[in-house]
C-alpha cells in the first residue's frame, strides 16, 4: 500500500512519497458529527493493539492556529483568504507532523482532510476546481472514513451539546439572520458536498446516526484491514505491546 | 454509477484573461536592488500631479500574515511549500480588500511586487512551477507590467552601497543553505530568481525596462508606456480629486486631461 502512496495533484517536488510506510486514515464528516470522539477511542484501540499513532486534527498547526483564531474574530476572511489559510495549515501540519509519522511507520489518524476544504470551498464558490489544485500537494489517504448524518438530526445532536456557532452555521454566507436556518442551510450544503465526494473518492461511508457503540465498531472493521499485522495480534496479546513499545512494535520492517 | 455533478461556476474572473473593471492595475517586478520600488514611487507621484487617484499595494504587507510569516521566519518552520501559501493568503486578502474595490470604481492600482515575484520566488525554492500558478488563478491580470532587468552585481552594489546597506536574510535566500556567507547566498539566490523572471517575462509578455539606466530616463520610458495604456480610460473621480489638481497647478505641473 505504501508503495503506492501518491499525491493528489502537483505534489511537494521537493520530496519523493514512495518511502512513507505509515498508514494515513481520514476521519471526515460535517461539524459536530462526532469525528473527535471516535479518533480518541481508535487511538486507544491501536495503541492496545501496539501501533504508534498520532493524531492530527484541523487548524492545529503550530504556524497557524492563532493566525486562524483571530482571523475568524475579524472578518479579513473572502473566499480566497479563508481556503488559503487553511490550505496552509494544512500543509504545516502534513509536512511537519504527518509525513515524518508516516515514515517512521506511524499510523496517522486525521480529523478531518482535505475534503473538509474541498465541500467549505466548494460550497461558497460554485468551483470545486481551484481548492483542489491549492492542495494538489496532500497525500492521497490510505482509507477515508465519512461519518454520514442527516441534517436534522445534525441539528438536534449540536443543540444537545455545545450549541449553534456562527461559522458552524455558515453566517458568513449571509444566507440570513436567523441561526438555525442559516445552521440547517449551510450544513445541507456541506453534507451535499460531502455525499458527491463519497462517490468521486471512494469514502467509506459509516451512519453517523447509530449508537456511539456501532459506529465505533464500524470504523474498526474499515481500518483492520489496514493493520500490516492484523492476523499475528489478537486482543489479548496486544495487550503486552502497549504503553512505552508502542513505537517498537510497529518499527518492524514492512512484509 | 453517475458520475457527481457540481452547479455551474459562477462567471469569475481569472489570470487567463484581461479584466473587464473601468480602473488600471499597473504593477513592478524586479529583484531587491533593481530600483522598481523608487520607478513605482516616482510613476505615483506624476499620476497624482495628473490629477488621478491611485492606490498603492506592496507585496506580503497585510498585517496578519505578515505576523504569521514574521512567526514562521523566527522559528525557522517555513516550507516551500507554507512560505508560498502564507504569501498567496496575503495576496489574496490585499487583492479582496486592496485591489478590486478601487478597480471596481474605476481608480488606479499600483502594486509593488505582484504574482510574477511568486511564480519565480517560489520555483527557485522548489515548488512546483504549475501548481503556483494554478494557487494564483484567481488574480486579477494587470493592464501593464514592468520588469525592472537589473545584472546581480549592479544590485549587489545598490544594495551594500546604497539604500539599505544590507541584505535581508531571506531575500538572500539563507534559509535554503546555498552559502553561509550573506553576500555570496544572495549573488547565488537571486541569480536564479532573474533566470526565472526571463521565463516569465516570455510567459506572460511583461514590460521589461533596463535597470542599468539613469532613474530619470527609467521613469520618462516608463511613463510613455503608461500614457500609452492609459490612452482609453476614463478616471473618476470623488470630491477631492479636483482639489488635487488645483492643487498641483501651483507647482506648473501640467493639468488632468
Amino acid at each position: 500500500m505504501a508503495k503506492g502512496r501518491r499525491y493528489f495533484g502537483d505534489g511537494l517536488a521537493y520530496l519523493n512519497p514512495s518511502d512513507l510506510k505509515g498508514r494515513l486514515i481520514a476521519i471526515e464528516g460535517t461539524d459536530g458529527v462526532g469525528r473527535s470522539t471516535h479518533i480518541e477511542q481508535l487511538q486507544e484501540w491501536l495503541e492496545v493493539q501496539g501501533y504508534g499513532v498520532i493524531t492530527t486534527g484541523w487548524t492545529r498547526s503550530n504556524l497557524m492556529s492563532k493566525t486562524i483564531e483571530m482571523a475568524k474574530q475579524g472578518n479579513i476572511l473572502d473566499r480566497w483568504s479563508f481556503s488559503l489559510l487553511y490550505a496552509t495549515d494544512f500543509a504545516d501540519r502534513l509536512e511537519h507532523q504527518i509525513i515524518p509519522a508516516l515514515r517512521s511507520g506511524f499510523i496517522v489518524l486525521a480529523d478531518r482532510y482535505v475534503y473538509t476544504a474541498f465541500a467549505r470551498d466548494a460550497v461558497r464558490s460554485g468551483d470545486p476546481a481551484w481548492i483542489r489544485n491549492v492542495l494538489g500537494f496532500a497525500l492521497v489517504p490510505d482509507l477515508v472514513c465519512y461519518l454520514r448524518i442527516d441534517v436534522e438530526t445534525l441539528a438536534l445532536r449540536v443543540l444537545e451539546s455545545k450549541g449553534m456557532n456562527f461559522w458552524e452555521s455558515g453566517m458568513d454566507m449571509k444566507f440570513g439572520t436567523d441561526l438555525y436556518e442559516s445552521f440547517k442551510k449551510y450544513q445541507g450544503l456541506l453534507i451535499e458536498e460531502f455525499d458527491r465526494m463519497a462517490e468521486e473518492f471512494h469514502f467509506e461511508v459509516v451512519d453517523a446516526r447509530k449508537p456511539m457503540e456501532e459506529i465505533q465498531d464500524a470504523l474498526r472493521a474499515k481500518i483492520l484491514p489496514l493493520l500490516r499485522n492484523e492476523r499475528r495480534l489478537a486482543p489479548k496479546q496486544a495487550v503486552q505491546a502497549g504503553g512505552e513499545s508502542a513505537q517498537a512494535a510497529t518499527a518492524s520492517p514492512d512484509s | 454509477m453517475t458520475p457527481p455533478t457540481h452547479p455551474p461556476a459562477p462567471s469569475a474572473f481569472t489570470f487567463d484573461q484581461p479584466h473587464t473593471f473601468p480602473g488600471k492595475l499597473i504593477v513592478v517586478e524586479g529583484i531587491d536592488g533593481s530600483g522598481k520600488s523608487t520607478q513605482l514611487l516616482l510613476l505615483k507621484k506624476w499620476l497624482e500631479s495628473q490629477g488621478h487617484n491611485v492606490i498603492f499595494t506592496e507585496w506580503n504587507s497585510s498585517e496578519l500574515v505578515k505576523e504569521t510569516t514574521r512567526k514562521g521566519k523566527k522559528s525557522k518552520s517555513l516550507t516551500p511549500t507554507t512560505f508560498s501559501l502564507l504569501h498567496a493568503t496575503d495576496f489574496a486578502s490585499r487583492l479582496y480588500h486592496d485591489i478590486l474595490p478601487p478597480l471596481k470604481a474605476g481608480m488606479i492600482v499600483l502594486a509593488d511586487r505582484y504574482t510574477y515575484t511568486a511564480f519565480a520566488r517560489d520555483a527557485v525554492r522548489g515548488v512546483s512551477q504549475g501548481w503556483v500558478r494554478k494557487v494564483y488563478s484567481f488574480a486579477i491580470r494587470p493592464d501593464l507590467a514592468f520588469y525592472f532587468k537589473v545584472p546581480i552585481e549592479v544590485a549587489i552594489d545598490r544594495l551594500l552601497g546604497g539604500t539599505r546597506g544590507h541584505f535581508k536574510y531571506y531575500e538572500a535566500g539563507m534559509d535554503m543553505g546555498l552559502n553561509p556567507d550573506l553576500k555570496e547566498s544572495f549573488r547565488i539566490f537571486q541569480s536564479r530568481i532573474l533566470a526565472e523572471y526571463d521565463k516569465i517575462v516570455a510567459e506572460y509578455g511583461l514590460t521589461v525596462m533596463d535597470a542599468t539606466e539613469e532613474i530619470e530616463e527609467q521613469q520618462e520610458k516608463m511613463r510613455a508606456v503608461v500614457t500609452g495604456a492609459l490612452e482609453q480610460y476614463k478616471p473618476k473621480r470623488g470630491g477631492h480629486g479636483k482639489r488635487a489638481a488645483i492643487f498641483w497647478r501651483r507647482f506648473g505641473v501640467s493639468q488632468p486631461k
